[in-house]
C-alpha cells in the first residue's frame, strides 16, 4: 500500500495501533527498571539480607569480570551440548516417526510403550545414563537428547498421520509407492509441524542438559549455579541463571528466524 | 465405437467389526470412445467406491473390469482421476503440480513436458506457471488440476464429484471449462455426482444407482440434438427438464 492512498480515519486507526505498541513497551522497560531498582535498594537499605538474594550491582559485577570467572566457556560448554543433544533428538526423532509411519504393525504394537515413556519424567533417568554412558558431557548430551526424542516423534509421528488425505490420494491415483508419498507429499506438508517441533524441543534439550550438569559435570552453567549454591556465591548463582534465560532466548529466536527463511524461500521440492 | 471400459459384474463387500456390508453388486456396463458418461445415485449407493475401485485404489469382491479390452486390477497410467477438491501441493508451484503424475511414474520426458505445456498455454494457464496454488482462483485451480490429470495421457478420465466443493457460481463456468476442454482433447470421461442437473448438462448416457446394495436401476441416453451443445445451452432446452423430471422419480429421493 502506497502512503497517499491512505485515508485519515485509516492514519488515525494505524497511528492508534502505532501508539498502543510503544505504551506497551514503555511499560515492560519500567516494570523491569523498577523490580531491579527496589531490589537493588531493598538490599542497601538491610529490608533484605544480600548474602541470600544478592543485588543487581553485584550481578552486574559478576558480568563485567566474565573472562576471570570464566562464565563465557561455561555458557559456551551448556551450548554445545544442548545443540549437539537437540540436532540429534530432533534427527532420531524424524527417523523413528518414518519408521513408526511406514509400519502401522510397528506403531500399533510400540504405542503404549511411547505413552509410558512419554509422561516418564526423563530426569529420573539420569542416574542410569550416567552409569551407561559415564560421568561427564556424553551423559549430559544423552540427557539433552532423551528429553525430546519422544515428543519430537510422537509430535511429527501426528503431524504425518493428520497430512490430507486427498493429497494421498491424489498421488495414488497416479501410481506413487509408500516412498514417493512420503517424499513428495508427507515431508513437504509437514514442514511446519517439523519447525514447531524444534521450538518446543530447544527449549526442553536446555532443561536436560542443566539437569544432567547438576547431576555430573564439571563446567557449564547448571554446573555453575549448583556450585554457586553451595559456596553461597549467590552472584554467580543468579548472573547464571539470567544468562540462562538469554541463551534460551537466542536459540528460540534463532528457530524462529530460521522458519521464515524456509517460509519466504517456499520450495521444498 | 470402441468400448475404452468395461465392468463385468463388478461387486464389493466391506468387512467391518460389526458385519458386512454389500455396497455395490453385478455392475456392468461400458463406456465407448469420446463418450461422457456419469453415475448418479442416492448418498451411500457406493457410487464413488465403484470409481475407487475402477481406478485400482480399491480391492473389488468379484467382477473384472476392462480397459481398451485389457483386463485390470491396479492404477494404470490409462486412468486419470480426478478427485472432489483439486488438491494442488501448495509447496509447489502450478507447473511443478503439473509435472507430478510424471515424476512419479517415471516419464518426465521432453516429449510429455511440451504436451503438458501445451495443455497450459491452450486453456490460458502459461502465465500462471511460476505462480503458487493459493494465488489461483478456485475455477483456475480446479482447471490445473484437470491439466495435471490429462498430463498423463490417460485413456479415460474419472470424475468424483469434482466439482462438488466449488460454490454455485464457479461450479457452473467451471463445468464448463472442463467440458471443453474434455471435448477439445477427445477424452473419454465417467463421473460420479449426486448433482442431477450437472450430470444432465455434461453426459451422453446417466446411470442411475439404486439404494445400498448399489445395483444398475437403469441407464438413460441423454441427446439434445442441439449442435455444438454445451452444459450451458443445454440448460435451456425443453428436453431438460423432462430428463430431470425422469431421473428425479427413479432416484427417488426422500428427504
Amino acid at each position: 500500500m502506497r502512503k497517499k492512498n491512505i485515508s485519515a480515519d485509516r492514519k488515525i486507526y494505524l497511528g492508534k495501533i502505532k501508539k498502543e505498541k510503544i505504551i506497551i513497551l514503555i511499560t515492560q522497560i519500567l516494570l523491569l527498571l523498577a523490580i531491579i531498582i527496589a531490589w537493588e535498594v531493598a538490599a542497601n537499605l538491610g529490608f533484605i539480607d544480600s548474602f541470600i538474594t544478592s543485588q543487581p550491582s553485584r550481578i552486574l559485577n559478576t558480568f563485567l569480570n566474565l573472562s576471570s570467572n570464566g562464565l563465557l566457556e561455561h555458557i559456551g560448554v551448556t551450548c554445545t551440548e544442548t545443540i549437539i543433544g537437540f540436532l540429534s533428538g530432533a534427527f532420531l526423532g524424524v527417523i523413528i516417526a518414518i519408521i513408526l509411519w511406514s509400519s502401522k504393525f510397528l506403531s500399533r504394537v510400540l504405542e503404549p510403550f511411547l505413552v509410558v515413556l512419554n509422561s516418564l519424567p526423563k530426569v529420573a533417568l539420569g542416574p542410569v545414563i550416567i552409569i551407561w554412558v559415564g560421568a561427564g558431557m556424553p551423559a549430559i548430551i544423552v540427557m539433552g537428547l532423551a528429553i525430546s526424542l519422544i515428543v519430537t516423534t510422537l509430535q511429527i509421528l501426528n503431524g504425518f498421520e493428520n497430512t490430507d488425505k486427498e493429497k494421498i490420494k491424489m498421488v495414488q491415483t497416479f501410481g506413487a509407492n509408500k516412498f514417493q508419498i512420503l517424499t513428495k507429499v508427507i515431508i513437504p506438508a509437514n514442514i511446519s509441524t517439523f519447525i514447531n517441533s524444534l521450538k518446543i524441543n530447544i527449549g526442553l534439550s536446555l532443561v536436560g542438559v542443566i539437569s544432567g550438569e547438576f547431576l555430573v559435570s564439571k563446567a557449564g552453567i547448571g554446573y555453575l549455579i549448583v556450585y554457586g549454591g553451595q559456596v553461597f556465591k549467590l552472584d554467580l548463582v543468579m548472573a547464571s541463571v539470567i544468562l540462562l534465560g538469554l541463551v534460551a532466548a537466542i536459540m528460540y529466536q534463532s528457530i524462529v528466524i530460521l522458519e521464515k527463511i524456509i517460509l519466504k524461500t517456499n520450495k521444498f521440492k | 465405437m470402441q468400448e475404452v471400459l468395461k465392468l463385468e459384474k463388478v461387486s464389493k463387500k466391506y468387512q467391518a467389526k460389526n458385519g458386512e456390508v454389500e455396497a455395490l453388486k453385478d455392475i456392468s456396463f461400458e463406456v465407448y470412445e469420446g463418450e461422457f458418461v456419469s453415475i448418479i445415485g442416492p448418498s451411500g449407493c457406493g457410487k464413488s467406491t465403484l470409481l475407487s475401485i475402477i481406478a485400482g485404489l480399491e480391492e473389488k469382491t468379484s467382477g473384472k473390469i476392462y480397459i481398451d479390452g485389457k483386463e485390470t486390477n491396479q492404477v494404470t497410467s490409462e486412468i486419470g482421476y480426478m478427485l472432489q477438491r483439486d488438491s494442488l501441493l501448495e509447496w509447489r508451484n502450478i507447473y511443478s503440480n503439473i509435472m507430478i503424475g510424471l515424476e512419479i511414474r517415471h516419464c518426465k520426458t521432453k516429449e510429455n513436458e511440451e504436451y503438458a505445456q501445451n495443455l497450459l498455454k491452450k486453456y490460458h494457464l502459461y502465465d500462471f506457471k511460476d505462480k503458487f496454488p493459493s494465488q489461483l482462483s478456485g475455477g483456475m485451480r480446479q482447471r490445473v488440476a484437470l491439466i495435471r490429470t490429462l498430463a498423463i495421457r490417460p485413456k479415460i478420465l474419472l470424475l468424483d464429484e469434482a466439482f462438488s466443493a466449488l460454490d454455485y457460481q464457479t461450479r457452473i463456468a467451471v463445468t464448463k471449462d472442463i467440458y471443453d476442454i474434455l471435448k477439445n482433447e477427445k477424452i473419454t470421461a465417467l463421473m460420479v455426482t449426486h448433482d442431477i442437473s450437472e450430470s444432465i448438462s455434461m453426459s451422453d448416457r446417466i446411470v442411475v444407482l439404486s439404494k445400498r446394495p448399489g445395483t444398475i436401476k437403469s441407464i438413460h441416453k441423454i441427446d439434445f440434438e442441439i449442435p455444438n451443445r454445451t452444459p450451458i445451452n443445454c440448460r435451456e432446452s425443453a428436453k431438460f427438464s423432462k430428463y430431470f423430471d425422469s431421473l428425479w422419480k427413479e432416484l427417488d429421493v426422500h428427504a
